[in-house]
């Protein structure tokens, strides 16, 4: 026998003898999962010889659990395939009926992993797969926007059904919440843009022209850019994340059930909100990002205010700043569109939550780029 | 008799200014099946939660298997929580992985065994419970609420524990799959020689396979047997066993120990 094991008293044995003309397994000690190995071990040890008939004898068996006994089982079935007669002496009742609990070789064996298709076969199917799946998103998308114009149209004619109340209150939340930190990001960057700026346009003696170069990319793209992109990671993620969660508690099944429709009192006020807030905090970003610069090209270039806002009068008009903040509402709606029908589509678990909740944030902030540039090509068309 | 698996004593449960346990004395014998009952509110699942050590005591004691959990720390620990398996409401698994890969988790976790070994084990432990060997592939997602309880009852079970722990293991189940499952509780109970504490709200349960009862009752615990607690001058208590849920049940149960005594 294996020398350390077998002398601890709680170890788990087993041994063959003959007695008489009989072979005699006897097992004895702890027949349980902490003694897995050392009894794996020990079966492997027993000679018999290839008797025809033996027997298990439990007689010192101490304690057996389903690990013990299932090592025993299996150990039992090897010895019958051998051709050996086996027959137990000395269980006791509980554990016979432990033991018979083992006898699991009529179940149809099943594999327990996820059946795989290999390498090119999941390669194929999820390529498959993720084809179908953007067409059907393509689909469900135009549909929920279908879905949403029709609600908003509803509550044109019947304006008493917009929920007065959730709208302003997510008009706070998106909006005036975000004033600190829309504020602090527009003016680092109004500053970064104004030194940057001033650092190449020196080189040409043409430092002053960065009032320019900051008074248009700041009005025309950078304000409302990166409010919206703000917007998308602090709001979007926000609605999506808020309507995902009442899915999965089954709110909005109930909401459905008690006659009130999640497009009128979920996605409507969002949408609503986020076209409201989203050009206010543009003209904030806007003003917050000139501030930054000017800042910047008053203590860098030696410049007074007056100057500056002289410069600045000259660089851009009116229709520059309309150019930078009629995308704000159509951004708006995009992030609102997404972050909506993202939330909506959750279902079952928390890990869908975290899922769609991502995926609302990179495709709307991927939208809202693409819209970009759809209205940069727009307006050269128009010669704005 | 040997030593209480569970022993409780004085143990106090605050909520801010509200008392919920106030001096609960509990003990719990190897080998039975306990279950608690009480009223909603009345702090069944803190009690649980506390005795698992996912809660601290605001007083007294709690010994598991002869152990006061508050003292050891997270390595002392181990060892003591590996006897013991929780079968959540829900089941709890773990919504990411596959059946079978929630069962083998306790195994990775606590023990050294070679793959095959845990995979014949996790076999065992599937038939153990009544699962088709098919839903060790499947995910919590795609099966039956029952069967995700027997599944959870399953990677319970997967180390062998002394103690099992059920919170309301027949909420949400049919009265035919509820009665299932209480057969193979007791069924597995005897198997394993468990102690189980469960608690529960199924007066059939408690008529079918509990040992002894335990009541929460104003902040203390009352401990007997069915005919002890059914004769318990406590208004609650009454009208838990006498309302027309209890009688039926009670009936039944008659019935079926009328049949036995025959």
């Amino acid at each position: 026998m294996d020398g350390e094991g077998s002398e601890r008293a709680d170890a788990g044995w087993a041994r063959a003898r003959f007695d008489g003309a009989a072979m005699v397994v006897a097992l004895g000690g702890r027949w349980t999962l902490a003694n897995a190995r050392n009894l794996e071990s020990s079966l492997a040890r027993v000679e018999t010889k290839g008797a025809k008939a033996m027997t298990v004898d439990m007689e010192k068996v101490a304690a057996i659990d389903s690990a013990g006994a299932w090592l025993l089982h299996r150990q039992i079935l090897r010895w019958q395939e051998t051709g050996s007669e086996i027959a137990l002496a000395n269980a006791s009742h509980a554990q016979g009926s432990l033991l018979a609990r083992m006898a699991i070789e009529s179940e149809p064996r099943r594999p327990l992993a996820r059946p795989t298709l290999g390498a090119i076969g999941e390669l194929a199917t999820r390529t498959g797969e993720a084809t179908v799946d953007l067409a059907e998103e393509a689909h469900a998308l135009v549909s929920f926007v279908g879905a949403v114009a029709a609600t908003w149209l509803r509550a044109w004619r019947r304006p008493a059904r917009v929920r007065l109340v959730s709208t302003v209150h997510h008009v706070e939340r998106i909006g005036i919440d975000a004033l600190p930190i829309m504020g602090l990001l527009a003016f680092l960057i109004g500053v970064v843009l104004a030194f940057q700026g001033a650092d190449q346009l020196r080189q040409y003696g043409a430092e002053v022209f960065t009032i320019n170069l900051l008074g248009v990319s700041v009005l025309r793209e950078i304000g409302v850019l990166i409010t919206a992109i703000m917007v998308a990671g602090r709001t979007g993620s926000a609605f999506a994340a808020e309507i995902g969660t009442m899915k999965v508690n089954q709110e909005v099944d109930a909401m459905r059930t008690l006659g009130l429709d999640p497009m009128e009192t979920l996605v409507l006020p969002r949408l609503i909100a986020l076209a409201v807030a989203l050009p206010m905090l543009v003209f904030f970003a806007d003003a917050m990002a000139l501030a930054g610069g000017a800042v910047m090209v008053i203590a860098g270039l030696d410049l007074s205010l007056a100057q500056f806002l002289e410069q600045l009068a000259g660089a851009v008009t009116l229709s520059t700043y309309l150019v930078g903040l009629v995308k704000a509402p159509v951004f708006a709606i995009l992030i609102g569109i997404v972050a909506c029908y993202e939330g909506l589509k959750v279902s079952g678990s928390a890990e869908s939550v975290g899922i769609h909740t991502t995926r609302s944030v990179v495709k709307s902030i991927f939208l809202v780029i693409v819209a970009d540039a759809g209205f940069s090509i727009l307006f050269s068309r128009l010669g704005i | 008799m040997s030593a209480p698996v569970i022993r409780v004593r004085g143990l106090v449960t605050r909520f801010g200014s509200q008392t919920v346990h106030d001096g609960l004395e509990l003990d719990v014998r190897r080998g039975e099946i306990l279950a608690i009952v009480g009223g909603s509110g009345t702090g069944k699942s803190v009690l649980l939660r506390t005795i698992l050590g996912l809660k601290h005591p605001d007083g007294g004691t709690i010994e598991v298997l002869g152990r006061n959990l508050a003292d050891l720390d997270d390595e002392a620990r181990r060892p003591v929580l590996r006897r013991m398996g929780v079968l959540f409401q829900d089941g709890a698994l773990f919504s990411a992985r596959t059946v079978a890969q929630n069962i083998r988790l306790p195994f990775t976790e606590h023990t050294d065994l070679d793959h095959r070994l845990v995979t014949q084990l996790i076999r065992v432990k599937l038939a153990m419970v009544g699962l088709p060997q098919e839903a060790g592939s499947k995910i919590p997602a795609e099966l039956s609420g029952g069967m995700r309880k027997r599944a959870g009852l399953a990677r319970a079970i997967a180390l062998d524990p002394d103690v099992l722990f059920l919170d309301e293991p027949t909420a949400g189940l049919d009265p035919i799959g509820a009665a299932k499952f209480d057969e193979l509780i007791r069924d597995l109970q005897r198997a394993l020689s468990l102690s189980v504490v469960m608690i529960t709200h199924d007066v059939d349960t408690l008529c079918a396979i509990a040992d002894r009862i335990a009541v929460l009752l104003d902040k203390k615990m009352v401990v007997g047997t069915l005919d002890e607690i059914r004769a318990y001058p406590h208004p609650w208590v009454q009208e838990y066993f006498s309302g027309p849920r209890g009688r039926a049940a009670q009936a039944g149960h008659d019935a079926a120990k009328g049949r036995k005594d025959d």
